[in-house]
């Protein structure tokens, strides 16, 4: 055993390639903390469920269970907000007044709700995107009183799977042979000429034929759209899916399909168990979307 | 005999992975045995090339593997860390994910070949290294066996590979840690019983009494990894040449062994291997004792016993049963102590030693190393108590804590070990430079702290903000909201690690002039067995 000079403490009398140890006892303090957090730990296993038996686990003299504790949650919820809940999903929303109790409930809940629901597509603000609509100007495509909003929420647009047949229509895709190319060129500089775009190229009196023939039928002879079919208004200067000339000849050419889920067709969409509480949740969206600019 | 035999059986490799490689039917699977094909073809060459010369005795220790591996680890630190900074970049600013490029290099295809080329390429290659250094070094003896120590070495770096091509071609069983296919597993397992076979042979044959504490470190990391990637890994191929398979447990089952196997990865890979090395290249580099024997013994096998208890602390809140938590969490804490016993031996073992700081910058590397190594073992207890986990779980808090851990304890040990290595493989006086060794330490000691700090703060922010609700029980920000707000963070972090890339990069300057202009060494017994 030899000492090792600096610390005055003996080596092991070990050395492999130059390298020796020293004998130091164990740290004090290292030595009360390890049994500390061991006496915890055997605490902790006493208060809480721990040991796995045959069928169940010991539960702990606490009682404690994450998943009593997220029901125990949802029940305070639900009891607190249950009753304005329930009137909210039968209201008239029409007639709900800014200011009042449910008008206020509604609105925090619509928030909310749209905020982990719609947010995805249509963004935190509701603006949109490219091919999503915004919400906050007046342009709708389907409608835009409040009623009819918390329709197309319900029934979403274009679902194969809705009875209803709901919101459904679809814009051919006039590249696959239904017109030449010089035709859209020439229909796309006339719908662009009615919204007073420019940087188009083609003859607008061709165009206009073109139009008068293959869509004013749901866009209308002056090409303000129709709301029954979901076709949307060509004069204004709100374009969903671009307004240059290559992005109209792009909708022209494929016919954009659209589509938003059923909210209300399948519970598990909106995280609801039940019927009040999916119609409460659409009934809330409505509101808050209705509210926020455009809602007519 | 055994020559011929040996080439034999290559031939007979190279034919059959041509046969898997016609049948393929996916295009990972197709690389995966282009890849054995070419390796089987290189070894045979080898081989064939190596027949008729005189046996040369062998003497001394086998240090061509370690001389490799060394220059693979620098070169798989720089691989890693440019994925990193690389994806880093691509959750700041998602444009990077470029379309051209989509189901190859966006950040789901990069992101295991991110963590796999660190932890296991650079980490991995850096373990087997300094392991075979190590294990001669203090067992006074040579390896085991010359072929198997070089089938090993090349044989996990053809694991890489095969992970690697897999990764980017889409071959993942989506298991975190554990993405690489069904092949690459088995084949992971052939090299790994090899490498046990390996170490266990050389320290029987030792020639000092004992076995090191290092030993007992790195050993441990090779006899768990073997047992959790096995039992991690039991799936059944959907076809024999196809990259696909389907697990064998599935639900919270699954779940539950892909927690135990990933966090005793970071136990046994990422703490007890990288102990094994904190245990030789900190006493040798300071050349002072080891602090503590009592403490070395008590600390490893209460570590050993703790940790592979720990990982249902992953799973809290989850489908998981509430008294599996329990145990993860409270195993996990009392893990607390005994990783800190490695800390406390480590930076001990610097006493009487500290002037060397001042001038000595690895030794600086060594104690920047240990510390974080202490931060994030007691930051992981921390997180694995379920109060604190309710809000940090699925946050970048995560992110930030693994980061410590790796970019701290395990980047920066092994980079200390690499300038320890290096001029004794190569025989040199030293270092080409010390200076550069104190600018790679700055910039990796600047950029770690860019990186957790950020993690931090987008981290905690993001728990707090997703748990937000207004008096009603309604949430207040929308998931979007959150990733809006960590924006500036991501920046930040992404430049933390093109610091820490920027020193990975100094490093391998400074070893390619090390190995190539710093003065030879007058003195070559550093090479020979200690008799």
């Amino acid at each position: 055993m030899s000492k090792d000079d600096k610390n005055k403490v003996q080596t092991t009398g070990h050395e492999w390639d130059g390298i020796q140890e020293l004998n130091n006892p164990l740290p004090r303090w290292w030595v009360w903390i390890f049994y500390a957090c061991i006496v915890w730990g055997v605490g902790y296993m006493v208060a809480y469920p721990a040991i796995p038996l045959v069928n169940k686990a010991t539960p702990g003299l606490l009682g404690f269970s994450t998943r009593a504790n997220v029901a125990a949650d949802i029940e305070k919820f639900k009891a607190m907000n249950g009753e304005i809940e329930a009137q909210l999903a039968s209201a008239d929303l029409t007639a709900l007044e800014p200011g009042s109790d449910l008008y206020s409930f509604g609105m925090n809940y619509g928030n909310a709700t749209f905020a982990a629901f719609c947010s995805q597509c249509h963004g935190s603000g509701a603006a949109g995107a490219k091919g999503y609509p915004n919400l906050l100007d007046n342009d709708w495509l389907w409608g835009g009183d409040i009623e009819t909003i918390a329709y197309s929420i319900r029934h979403g647009v274009r679902n194969t799977e809705d009875e209803d047949n709901a919101h459904y229509s679809e814009m051919p895709a006039f590249g696959d042979d239904y017109l030449e190319d010089e035709d859209i060129a020439n229909v796309v500089a006339y719908v662009m000429e009615l919204s007073g775009l420019e940087g188009a190229e083609g003859d607008l009196e061709a165009g206009a034929v073109v139009f008068e023939e293959n869509c004013a039928s749901c866009h209308m002879e002056d090409g303000t759209g129709d709301r029954g079919q979901g076709a949307p208004n060509l004069t204004d200067a709100i374009w969903l899916y671009g307004s240059s000339a290559e992005e109209i000849t792009h909708s022209v050419e494929t016919g954009p399909f659209g589509v938003m889920p059923a909210w209300g067709l399948n519970a598990s969409f909106v995280g609801g168990a039940d019927e009040q509480t999916v119609t409460a949740k659409i009934n809330a969206v409505a509101l808050y979307v209705h509210q926020l600019g455009g809602g007519e | 005999m055994w020559d011929y035999l040996k080439l034999v059986l290559l031939g007979a490799a190279a034919v059959f992975m041509l046969y898997l490689a016609s049948q393929s039917r996916d295009l990972a699977y197709t690389v995966a045995a282009l890849i054995g094909l070419l390796s089987a073809v290189v070894a045979f060459i080898y081989g064939l090339r190596g027949m008729g010369h005189a046996k040369v005795p062998k003497t001394g220790y086998l240090d061509g593997p370690v001389r490799a591996g060394v220059i693979l680890t620098a070169f798989w630190a720089v691989v890693g860390f440019l994925v990193g900074v690389w994806i880093a970049f691509e959750l700041a600013f998602p444009q990077l994910n470029f379309a051209w490029a989509e189901g190859y290099l966006n950040f789901g295809r990069l992101r295991p070949l991110h963590t796999s080329a660190v932890i296991f390429a650079f980490g991995g290659t850096g373990l087997v290294t300094t392991s075979f250094y190590v294990v001669q070094r203090t067992s006074g003896a040579r390896l085991w066996n010359d072929s198997l120590a070089w089938f090993v070495f090349w044989g996990y770096q053809i694991t890489i590979l095969l992970a690697a091509t897999g990764y980017v071609l889409g071959a993942t069983q989506s298991k975190e840690y554990a993405e690489f296919e069904w092949y690459t597993d088995w084949w992971l397992t052939i090299v790994w019983v090899g490498y046990l076979l390996l170490y266990m042979g050389t320290l029987m044959k030792r020639k000092e009494p004992h076995i090191y504490v290092a030993n007992w470190f790195y050993l441990s990391f090779i006899v768990t990894i073997a047992m959790l990637h096995v039992v991690n890994n039991l799936s059944i191929p959907v076809s024999l040449f196809g990259s696909k398979s389907v697990q064998v447990f599935s639900g919270v089952q699954d779940a539950m062994t892909q927690w135990w196997y990933g966090h005793n990865a970071v136990g046994f890979f990422l703490t007890a291997g990288f102990l094994g090395m904190m245990y030789y290249f900190v006493p040798k580099q300071a050349e002072r004792p080891v602090f503590s024997y009592k403490l070395s013994i008590i600390h490893f096998w209460a570590l050993i016993f703790l940790y592979i208890w720990a990982g249902p602390h992953h799973l809290h809140y989850t489908a998981l049963p509430d008294w599996a938590g329990t145990l993860g969490m409270v195993m996990s804490v009392i893990l607390w102590m005994p990783s800190w016993g490695g800390m406390i031996n480590g930076l001990m073992t610097l006493s009487g030693a500290w002037d060397k700081l001042r001038t000595d910058p690895i030794i600086r590397m060594m104690v920047v190393s240990v510390g974080f190594y202490g931060m994030s073992t007691f930051e992981g207890p921390m997180m694995s108590i379920k109060a604190v986990n309710s809000l940090s779980h699925y946050t970048d808090w995560t992110i930030g804590h693994v980061h410590s851990g790796a970019l701290g304890w395990n980047g920066m040990i092994t980079f200390g070990a690499l300038y320890f290595l290096f001029p004794r493989l190569w025989n040199k006086t030293g270092l080409y430079s010390t200076r550069l060794v104190s600018w790679h330490f700055w910039l990796a000691t600047i950029g770690i702290i860019f990186y957790a700090a950020s993690m931090w703060v987008t981290g905690i922010m993001e728990g707090l903000m997703w748990r937000e609700v207004d008096a009603q029980g309604f949430l207040v920000n929308s998931f979007a909201d959150t990733v809006a707000a960590k924006f500036p963070m991501y920046v930040v972090r992404g430049t933390g690690g093109i610091l820490y890339l920027a020193g990975a990069l100094i490093m391998s300057y400074n070893l390619w002039m090390t190995v190539k202009k710093a003065p030879l060494a007058r003195d070559a017994s550093a090479a020979a067995p200690a008799e």
